[in-house]
């Protein structure tokens, strides 16, 4: 008997939570190299309701928290690091309002990329929000609150950029409303009032529970195209991609590099999305595109590849499935990658560094960058597959992460949903006053630390 | 176990929960229960740990295999096309340890029991298997073109006589010839090969095997998918080599001898691909072509629809076996009010196990006045008759 769980049973239901060591097993790990931990409960909420109760349960027990979206951060940023309850959110999966006109979509943290995506093409196919290639079981509240990115990212930033408002379940079990939707009916902005949404990004899990979110949608266009850059010199791709962007017609702009396949290795990429309501606009922005990088052209330092029809498909499908192909490289079901985000002008330096961390440690790879905005940033992946059946590639493929993320830190990068060991590096690194004040914050929000503990904590 | 290789090969990126075009979870055993565990990357994770000895086979682990309803949804969907052709077989392969170790839920365990005894999965005498026909006089296979199969469902459940007996109808209708094997028919061992139960399977097909073989059968037509996949995919390993038809394929190829009154009221149907002619066989154009031919008929797809469709649940077994259950989350209640929004008065199905899975769930979720289970040869029938105006 275990009177915690009967309780948990009696908030969301009995089969809607459990203690068996299937799902302790599942819920240890998610598809990356960090090493599982068993939580002690799996609870799957269905309302705004029971997160507020079970976060008193868990209060009142100091039983720690774990929020989990698809499970899909491959960092293991969802593990019960100190046991406790991993809190999937998935039945919490409602689009409650599409505003057309205001251009955004209301919806529950555990809906799925790929039901939006798949609701607004039936009913608002003139609308889309920013998919990230993530897997469409990837989740709308998870992607946000890690500061993911996607296919609308050079138009409108980081996922969290797009965020207007939030509805979050506090770890002592208050909800509170951010953004317009805190004193009006719409979920339009975050401004003007105080913008508290960031007290629940990129914070892993650690200061509350995000139960409903409003994102920015974006005109989807019935004509898109992809253009493939291609060229040898990284030290050129900065500027190339500062002269792409600098057109503000495309919606997408991210490099590739890869040695497979082989018309693909020692070759830089960098495909630049677009779309048109006419053929007229297509071929207009396909000709400012082109002409932004006419220099290089004519200089014969690169040029953009002929795309036959089935390449371009795959380079347009959003999300784009052949990403997860990468996890079978090594005939082994894993890969993990660091994302960096890093200013664009260290493109060159990021890449040598994954040439040079590759070659070292022996792993095979592959690398890319999304850019952010109009060249504000990029997210810069280094992504090394491993074969999860061999304890030593696993173990290499770690290696190869925590070497990236050590030199990426030392370039000047800021690793993205960082793992446990990352974390530390860039606890390490960042200025004493503002992990200080993290942590007055944590404690100020979640006075018994049942918030994903062991994340934004300095080891030792 | 067959197929362990390729256990730790799968990423778990989630594709294989939904369908092509992401509407909605489309793993029946996944919707269903929503715990990591009963998708399909956790089923093959779970199968891992297992072979390895990090988890003992537990009755919850025997339920989250068992609730796999074989739809191949996610075959359909999952992303790394070198191992996707054996997610299945590789589920499979675990219930056959299961069975092998007599590590089963209790419901498979008696399912398989009465297969077993009986030939049948109800447990039920043989000499009931021609009670569906007591009324319309269908003769025992002699020399005729086509073996009619009504297999255990067609055969056993009410709802599923009712078919039998309509489709027989129509094929009369048709002026197809055909026979029964009547009581010397045993069950065509498809959910017992989908349970893992292969020795089973193997002794129900040699049964009828002989059968055909004995009576000289040459074409088959089969009431359902289940049973067509049976004999068309697995008999002819054992020596079976009749030509198999789905009895749709038939209504298709022949719908247009019938003759239709005119003026016929409209009737707005919307198509459940059944998964065992579907995503196991590629047949999504029959039935559709039989509806085509029906004045008055108009059909509105659902989103999820031919490799896209989501199983009703039945299927793996679990129409005997009830593993996955019939809980608000159910698939079959999914499924119906999938169906009710496409504003279709008839829920067509070509299945008899979805017949019964589906009509039960219009019945519990209260959509009864609003929506009606009609297999294509019932629709037809109707049509033929003119007296199952839209709504009725």
């Amino acid at each position: 008997m275990d009177p915690f769980y009967d309780q948990l049973a009696e908030i969301v239901g009995p089969e809607f939570v459990s203690d068996a060591p299937e799902e302790k097993y599942i819920y240890a790990m998610d598809p990356g190299t960090m090493p599982p931990c068993e939580p002690d409960y799996v609870v799957m909420p269905g309302s705004t309701e029971e997160v507020q109760k079970i976060l008193r349960a868990a209060n009142e027990h100091r039983v720690p928290i774990v929020p989990l979206g698809a499970g899909l951060v491959l960092s293991g940023l969802s593990r019960a690091l100190k046991g406790g309850i991993v809190l999937d959110m998935k039945r919490m999966n409602r689009i409650i309002e599409v505003n057309q006109m205001s251009r955004y979509a209301l919806v529950e943290a555990g809906t799925s990329q790929g039901m939006l995506q798949a609701y607004l093409k039936k009913h608002c196919p003139d609308l889309k929000h920013s998919a990230p290639d993530a897997p469409p079981a990837a989740t709308v509240g998870g992607n946000v609150s890690i500061h993911g990115s996607g296919h609308m990212s050079h138009a409108g930033g980081f996922h969290s950029d797009m965020l207007n408002g939030l509805e979050v379940v506090l770890p002592t079990g208050e909800v509170a409303r951010i953004g317009s939707c805190a004193m009006s009916s719409y979920w339009n902005a975050r401004a003007p009032l105080p913008d508290l949404a960031g007290l629940f990004l990129g914070w892993a899990g650690t200061t509350g529970v995000i139960t409903k979110l409003a994102i920015k949608l974006y005109p989807a266009y019935p004509l898109n195209d992809v253009g493939v850059f291609v060229c040898e010199d990284a030290s050129l791709v900065p500027d190339i991609l500062y002269r792409i962007t600098g057109t503000q017609v495309a919606e997408d702009v991210t490099a590739w590099m890869s040695p497979k396949p082989d018309w693909a290795a020692g070759f830089l990429h960098c495909n630049v999305n677009y779309g048109a309501r006419t053929q007229n606009e297509l071929i207009w922005k396909r000709n400012l595109i082109r002409s932004s990088v006419e220099h290089y052209i004519d200089e014969k330092t690169g040029g953009f590849l002929p795309l036959p029809g089935p390449m371009k498909q795959r380079f347009l499908e959003v999300p784009a499935r052949q990403l997860s192909v990468f996890a079978d490289v090594r005939k082994g079901g894993g890969f993990e990658y660091v994302g960096a985000i890093m200013p664009v002008e260290l493109f060159p330096e990021a890449y040598a560094l994954g040439l040079a961390v590759a070659g070292r440690v022996g792993v095979a790879y592959s690398m890319g960058c999304r850019v952010v905005g109009v060249n504000h940033s990029m997210m810069f992946f280094y992504a090394y597959a491993f074969n999860r059946a061999d304890p030593d590639d696993v173990a290499r493929a770690q290696r190869a992460l925590e070497e990236t993320n050590q030199r990426v830190v030392a370039l000047g990068g800021v690793p993205w949903k960082a793992e446990a060991p990352a974390q530390q590096e860039i606890i390490d690194r960042m200025d004493p006053a503002m992990f200080a004040m993290m942590g007055r914050i944590r404690s100020v929000l979640d006075p018994n630390g049942i918030m994903n503990p062991g994340n934004w904590e300095k080891n030792g | 176990m067959k197929h362990a290789e390729i256990l730790h090969r799968c990423f778990r990126c989630g594709y294989c929960k939904l369908p092509g075009n992401y509407t909605d979870f489309n793993c029946p055993a996944y919707a269903a229960f929503r715990f990591e565990t009963y998708s399909p990357g956790g089923r093959m994770w779970l199968l891992r740990a297992w072979l390895e000895n990090r988890l003992e086979p537990s009755r919850r682990f025997q339920e989250i295999l068992f609730a796999c309803t074989a739809c191949r949804n996610c075959v359909e969907q999952c992303a790394l096309p070198k191992i996707k052709d054996e997610l299945l077989a590789a589920f499979t392969a675990g219930k056959e340890k299961l069975v092998e170790e007599g590590k089963v839920p209790p419901a498979v365990r008696d399912c398989l029991t009465k297969l077993q005894q009986y030939g049948n999965p109800y447990g039920l005498s043989r000499k009931k298997r021609t009670d569906w026909a007591a009324d319309i006089d269908v003769d025992l296979f002699a020399g005729h073109d086509y073996l009619f199969f009504p297999g255990d469902v067609g055969a056993f459940d009410s709802r599923g006589q009712e078919m039998a007996r309509s489709v027989a109808t129509l094929l009369r209708h048709l002026g197809i010839s055909f026979g029964i094997l009547g009581a010397k028919e045993v069950s065509d061992g498809n959910e017992a090969n989908a349970m893992g139960e292969s020795a089973l399977f193997q002794m129900l097909a040699e049964e009828n095997g002989r059968h055909f073989q004995e009576l000289n059968v040459k074409k088959i037509i089969a009431l359902s998918p289940h049973g067509f996949n049976a004999l068309k995919n697995d008999y002819p390993a054992l020596g079976s080599d009749c030509q198999v038809f789905h009895y749709t394929q038939i209504v298709a190829a022949h719908v247009d001898r019938l003759s239709f009154p005119e003026g016929q009221p409209p009737m707005r149907v919307t198509y459940h691909d059944p998964c065992y002619l579907g995503r196991h066989n590629w047949e999504y154009g029959a039935a559709r072509m039989a509806l085509a031919a029906l004045p008055g008929v108009e059909l509105q797809e659902m989103d999820r629809s031919m490799g896209d469709a989501l199983c009703c649940g039945g299927g793996g077994g679990n129409l005997f076996t009830d593993v996955i259950g019939n809980g608000p989350e159910s698939p079959a209640r999914a499924r119906a009010a999938e169906a009710l929004d496409t504003g279709a008065d008839i829920l067509a199905v070509s299945c008899p196990s979805c017949a019964v899975m589906l009509a039960d769930a219009v019945k519990t979720s209260n959509m009864d006045d609003r929506l009606q289970v009609k297999d294509i040869s019932e629709i037809v029938n109707a049509r033929l008759n003119s007296a199952f105006p839209a709504g009725e």
